[in-house]
């Protein structure tokens, strides 16, 4: 069981720390702020969700465990939020999305 | 919030429960009995009371009961669309030659109380491939890595689930 319990949470680190490497690696390559900032978000969440189930495998059934998933809660309701103000301090800046939609039935930002 | 929210019972009632859940938590989670730890808990816990009640929490009924069972589901149906969303935006991202549909849309909910707009937006920031660029007026500003990921939000899944959990 403990082998067992070992095994996956390094297979759930693992696979966090390759979230967040892909949010980085996006992140640069990506063609404007806008499509950056999705890529830098599977860092944001499913590299924090995966991390941090990781180490609660570690930690047990524990006061520890339950502390993680408060963390794991708070990073998720703040990390929207300061995409949220990101986005629109950019928006507001005047730093227009790229847009791929047809003129036609382009769905302005204004 | 208090505008389309109806008014409470017994709001004091309500700011004694939070109180003293307030105080469990912080005695719990700290595990330290000193004088200086217990006063900033003291400090902690008035303060977010205050801030809540400035904020007319205890007045209105933004969160009914049958909100938080339900609102553990919906996280559930989340975790999951991040992982599929994820995947989508990890695809993207390896390619030899990143080819992305980026665009803007908007979303109608006037329908939805304040909170459940919040939650809206916040859910479409955290799945990766949609990103809320502004809530105004009933109307969530969302944009898309995807063409796809636009058409699937168009569709309103996850507008229906954000719904769902306050009927009745």
């Amino acid at each position: 069981m403990d082998m067992f319990n070992d095994v996956l949470s390094w297979i759930l680190l693992t696979l966090g720390g390759l979230a967040v490497l892909i949010g980085g690696i996006g992140a640069l390559r990506m063609p404007d702020l806008y499509t950056r900032m999705h890529a830098a978000s599977v860092t944001d969440s499913l590299g924090a969700i995966l991390v941090i189930f990781g180490i609660m495998l570690q930690a047990g059934l524990s006061l520890a465990t339950i502390k993680l998933a408060a963390i794991l809660l708070f990073l998720l309701l703040t990390s929207p939020t300061s995409s949220n103000a990101l986005a629109s301090a950019a928006l507001l800046a005047g730093t227009r999305p790229l847009d791929d939609a047809d003129p036609d039935e382009r769905e302005d930002a204004s | 919030m208090t505008d389309s929210a109806p008014r409470a019972p017994r709001p004091l009632l309500r700011a004694a429960v939070l109180t003293a859940f307030l105080v469990a938590a912080w005695l719990l989670w700290s595990g330290l009995y000193k004088p200086l730890l217990l006063g900033l808990g003291v400090f902690s816990c008035a303060l977010t009371v205050y801030l809540l009640q400035r904020m007319g929490y205890f007045s209105s009924s933004a969160f009914p009961f049958r909100y938080s069972p339900r609102l553990l589901g919906f996280w559930g149906w989340l975790g999951k669309e991040i992982v599929l969303s994820s995947i989508e935006v990890t695809r993207h991202v390896l390619a030899p030659k990143v080819e992305v549909s980026p665009r803007t849309v908007r979303l109608d909910v006037a329908d939805l109380n304040t909170v459940d707009q919040a939650l809206l937006g916040n859910s479409i920031t955290l799945t990766p491939g949609t990103l809320t660029l502004d809530v105004h007026e009933g109307r969530i500003l969302v944009h898309a890595l995807t063409k796809e990921g636009a058409d699937a939000l168009k569709e309103g899944e996850m507008q229906r689930r954000v719904r769902a959990l306050r009927s009745r």
